[in-house]
């Protein structure tokens, strides 16, 4: 019959609006500033930088301006220029740091990418959504002191990939001590011994922070 | 004005009384005079009141609804308190005045003016007829309804008006959608509410809520949509209703999704504000005609509920009507222009005019009783339903839910 | 000539209506709806010539949102275009990934992990529960109901959207599908919310289709508006469920058979008039046989590698070729059309995009009808100016 149709959308339209006083499924509303959704821990926003230690963030940045993530970008939003003088890393071998590392995140596009390129785990994803500015000049250009995050802070936004991070990185850490004290000992052979070894040669000439072969990552370019 | 018994409860006779005490002192022609400005006023505040909160009202069952909260922020001003938003309506206040009033330079600029104007006069006017409570009629007219519908018809010229006036294609459209609407609309409008005049025997509202006074079995009340034709003339008065305050299903004037705004896209400001007034308060005229024709006035629905005044009852029914209108608005989507055409001069109007005839076969055979009084409510609910199943299949022919058929894999 | 006799020639795919000039009739009144009209769907623009309110003529007008993506694409490494991908089709990012992963794939000879293909099905699926949810919605709205349908679709979509944010990071914008797999896996607590989604999706549906499916406005609305001939659909070169709503059986799920997809037991539901209701309906009853393959897909999902092993991440250089991907997104056919030089970057990137070949036939669908049909059809043929102008 004619309107039983208009009838029935009453009655789902009367259902919802009793469902959404008592019903958490009729009514999704979260109201933000006061509650917040609990992000999930894949959630990404602009990328930060991670530093070893919270008390000097500039001397313990994992990046060593390598620059992949720079070519790689995109929108092409990150600017980095190469320090002229060389740090310890995290491995404690020298490297160079990012001089200048800007992101302008008014730019970016959250893709993710240099953080998938990233050879040394120097660059993740932030869930920082909140910085909303009225300067978008400077306030959206971020300089590697804005940047920069500890690790425990990247342990507290992504728990699982942080320790997955913190595992590898401690295993080539180990790798790379092994590695040392081999060479040491090979150093020390060949001091005894009066011919080179070249297999030993070889051993000392490999960046000692070659990444393990476990590791999902691609090591970096030759 | 009735005459107040001393016997009736205070609560009934307390706005006389307390007009009295204003004014009883003046001497008579200027008691008159100072009596109506107070009625103006008090409808004025009244209905003002109730406009301002129904569309927090809207605003908040939409949402509700379709599950969300609706506004619920807005706090109290200078205490902070956000009392479920009930500051909405007058932080909308505050915003619509403030805003920039612009004028398009092409438009005609008296009558972008007036429009707003004449649309809110229009809807106004019409509450003076309507009696509020058993001695609140602000003006007792021998052809009140008749006087109800007269302005009621003018606000669509309003309409047109403001549709014309802006000089933009979207309102022209919306304008032209208007009138097609008034013309035909205001037909089936007007045939609904015949019926009653003709039981009643009278155009005066407050004869015609007398006319309901009484109890069947001392707890069905005389009221006339619980007659068969009374009922079918309450629904096509609400449908025509809805089409006449522009209300959806039949808000193609200002149809969103296809004119914009239509009439009120070259408005902005307080004189958009005052459109949106104005069609609120045809809509609570038009709930309130519709309790007055159809659903007993001011009268209690059970003997024992008397003692409750008058006027409570007549606003706990218009609240249930809006709320009806709300409801409406939630759930259907907008028709076609032909459509609603079609829907009122092959449906509407020959329903009415059939009903018509099933109101003058009720009136015949009041003096039925017993077993012919089945056959009287027998014979007219058969007037009602079949040309409603009859007409209905035809309109609604070619319009129907399909069976797919699936790919042969 | 009257009205009444426009209509009956404007049939679709009819020349283009005349009307008459004289003083009964009056003026044509030219309207240019969009490109910030409500209900154009973005930046859209069609200049509308009216007779009274029935349509004589309909320009569209494109390009207010052309962002140069396929130039773009070719000056971006291939893993760089990932991420613009999710922006054609803002509304199923994950099937514009697969795509454009399944082209490239091609071209590298890339395979893929048969976790990662049940992935991307489930995925897939999901983005067209999606889309299709949304486009009910919209569809609608347009047809001037007050945000209740969309509210619903929308307060659906949220869950599906939830998933999205909880497997790839980002509600809209996933860029999750890689040259030789997916970029995480997903955890079982992903796989059992995914199914928990798809098991109550159904009855969500109910309810929605009891909202709309039998009301008599929408019938009356939707019913024979915007009719579209097989003939003219196939010759435009519509795909999609636009294509299927005139009754032709084309379903690249079907024809090609990509992934994993002839593994699943579904049905392709197929249209007789070719108008709007035809076109809402078979949306609807797709979603319908998108939970039978998700519920099949989530069940039967073996373990696994998500990516290939061999897969390479930066420098990819593809041996020189070319190579055409399409899949069957929730708006039609979508294809990306590489050429490689054997360089970083691909030499030639072009994108088939669904809704902007859909839109083709926009006046021919219009014609003779009212702007409120416009309005209607134009949200029947499910577009999104991203994918549109690019």
């Amino acid at each position: 019959m004619l309107g039983s149709g208009l009838l029935q959308g009453l009655g789902v339209t009367a259902k919802n609006f009793v469902g959404s006083f008592h019903d958490p499924a009729r009514l999704t509303t979260t109201e933000y500033p006061e509650v917040k959704t609990k992000l999930p821990e894949a959630y990404r926003n602009f990328p930060f930088l991670v530093s070893e230690n919270a008390t000097d963030p500039m001397g313990t940045l994992r990046c060593v301006a390598c620059q992949i993530c720079e070519k790689e970008c995109p929108p092409q939003c990150i600017f980095i220029e190469k320090s002229k003088d060389k740090k310890p890393d995290a491995t404690g071998k020298l490297q160079l740091f990012p001089a200048v590392f800007d992101i302008d995140v008014s730019v970016c596009m959250s893709c993710q990418i240099c953080v998938e390129v990233c050879p040394f785990d120097a660059i993740k994803m932030d869930q920082d959504f909140e910085i909303a500015t009225t300067d978008r000049f400077t306030g959206l250009m971020l300089d590697k002191h804005a940047l920069a995050k500890p690790n425990s802070y990247f342990h507290e936004i992504h728990p699982t990939d942080a320790a997955e991070v913190d595992g590898r990185l401690a295993a080539e850490r180990k790798a790379a001590e092994e590695k040392a004290k081999a060479a040491a000992a090979a150093k020390a052979a060949l001091a005894a011994a009066p011919k080179p070894a070249p297999a030993a040669l070889a051993a000392t000439a490999k960046p000692p922070a070659a990444p393990s072969a476990e590791a999902p990552k691609t090591p970096p370019a030759a | 004005m009735s005459a107040i018994a001393a016997t009736e409860p205070f609560l009934e006779r307390a706005p006389q009384l307390l007009r009295d005490a204003a004014t009883g002192f003046l001497p008579e022609p200027w008691r008159w005079l100072v009596n109506s400005l107070i009625a103006i006023g008090v409808i004025l505040a009244v209905f003002g009141t109730l406009f301002a909160f129904l569309t927090l009202a809207e605003r908040k069952i939409l949402g509700r609804v379709q599950n969300r909260p609706g506004p619920n922020r807005t706090p109290l001003p200078f205490i902070k308190i956000k009392f479920f938003g009930l500051a909405q309506p007058f932080a909308d206040g505050v915003k619509s005045l403030t805003k920039e009033d612009i004028v398009p330079r092409d438009a005609d600029q008296v009558l972008h003016f007036l429009a707003p104007v004449v649309l809110l006069a229009f809807s106004i006017i019409t509450f003076a007829v309507i009696p509020f409570g058993r001695h609140l009629v602000p003006v007792e007219l021998d052809a009140g309804v008749l006087y109800f519908f007269a302005a009621g018809a003018a606000t669509e010229l309003a309409v047109f008006m403001a549709g014309w006036a802006s000089h933009n294609k979207y309102s022209l459209l919306a304008a032209m959608r208007a009138l097609a609407q008034l013309i035909s609309y205001e037909l089936p409008l007007l045939l609904a509410w015949v019926p009653v005049v003709l039981v009643a025997g009278s155009l005066s509202t407050t004869e015609i809520v007398t006319a309901q006074a009484g109890w069947k079995f001392g707890f069905l009340p005389h009221w006339y949509v619980f007659t068969p034709w009374g009922f079918a003339g309450f629904v096509i008065f609400i449908v025509a209703a809805l089409a006449e305050s522009n209300r959806s299903p039949f808000d193609l004037p200002e149809a969103e999704s296809e004119l914009i705004a239509g009439h009120l896209t070259e408005y902005s400001g307080f004189k958009y504000a005052l459109f949106f007034m104005a069609e609120y308060f045809g809509m609570i005229a038009l709930s309130g005609m519709a309790i007055t024709l159809f659903l007993g006035g001011w009268r209690a629905p059970l003997p024992f509920l008397e003692w409750i005044p008058s006027y409570a009852w007549f606003g706990a029914k218009l609240i249930v009507l809006l709320l009806g209108f709300i409801w409406i608005r939630a759930t259907f989507p907008r028709l076609r222009m032909d459509q609603l055409t079609r829907f009122a001069w092959k449906f509407l109007v020959p329903l009415a005019l059939i009903n018509l005839g099933n109101a003058a076969f009720w009136s015949l055979t009041s003096h039925w009783t017993g077993a012919l009084q089945l056959i009287r409510w027998a014979v007219s609910l058969v007037l009602i339903v079949g040309p409603f199943v009859l007409m209905g299949r035809k309109l609604s022919a070619g319009v129907a839910p399909r069976v797919y058929r699936y790919a042969p894999s | 000539m009257s009205v009444s006799d426009l209509s009956s020639l404007g049939s679709p795919g009819g020349s283009h209506v005349r009307a008459v000039h004289d003083e009964f009739h009056g003026d044509l009144l030219e309207v240019s709806m969009g490109p910030h009209h409500p209900s154009t769907h973005g930046v859209f623009r069609m200049i509308v010539t009216l007779d009274g309110e029935t349509i004589v003529k309909l320009k569209p007008v494109f390009g207010y949102l052309h962002r140069n993506h396929e130039k773009l694409g070719e000056n971006t490494s291939y893993l760089g275009s990932m991420p613009y991908t999710d922006r054609l089709d803002y509304l199923s990012s994950m099937t514009n990934n697969w795509a454009y992963a399944l082209a490239v794939e091609k071209l590298a000879g890339q395979p893929v992990p048969e976790r990662a293909e049940y992935v991307r099905v489930i995925l897939a699926e999901l983005t067209r529960l999606l889309n299709h949810t949304c486009l009910a919605g919209f569809l609608m709205q347009d047809c001037g109901c007050s945000g209740t349908p969309l509210m619903y679709a929308f307060r659906e979509r949220e869950k599906i959207l939830d998933l999205f944010e909880s497997l790839s990071g980002s509600r809209m914008m996933c860029n999750y599908q890689r040259f030789g797999g997916c970029r995480v896996d997903p955890s079982a607590d992903w796989l059992d919310g995914a199914k928990k989604l798809t098991d109550g999706y159904g009855a969500f549906l109910d309810e929605f289709e009891t909202l709309l499916t039998g009301n008599e406005i929408i019938m009356a609305r939707t019913q024979g508006v915007g009719r579209l001939s097989p003939a003219l659909a196939i010759s435009a070169g519509v795909t999609g469920p636009m294509l299927r709503a005139t009754g032709v059986n084309y379903d690249l799920r079907k024809v090609d058979g990509y992934g994993v997809y002839p593994r699943f037991d579904f049905r392709v539901p197929l249209g007789d008039h070719g108008d709007v209701y035809d076109r809402y309906m078979i949306r609807v009853l797709e979603m319908r046989e998108s939970i039978k393959i998700l519920s099949q897909a989530l069940a039967g999902i073996p373990a696994g590698p998500i990516m290939d092993p061999k897969a390479k991440l930066r420098g990819f250089r593809p041996k020189a070729g070319e190579a055409y991907g399409r899949i069957e997104g929730p708006k039609g056919e979508i294809g990306f059309f590489l050429i490689s030089d054997g360089s970083p970057n691909p030499y030639r990137y072009r994108i088939r995009p669904p809704s902007f070949i859909n839109l083709t036939i926009l006046e021919d669908m219009c014609l003779g009808q009212t702007v409120a049909d416009a309005v209607i059809i134009l949200g029947s043929v499910d577009i999104v100016l991203g994918e549109v102008d690019r």
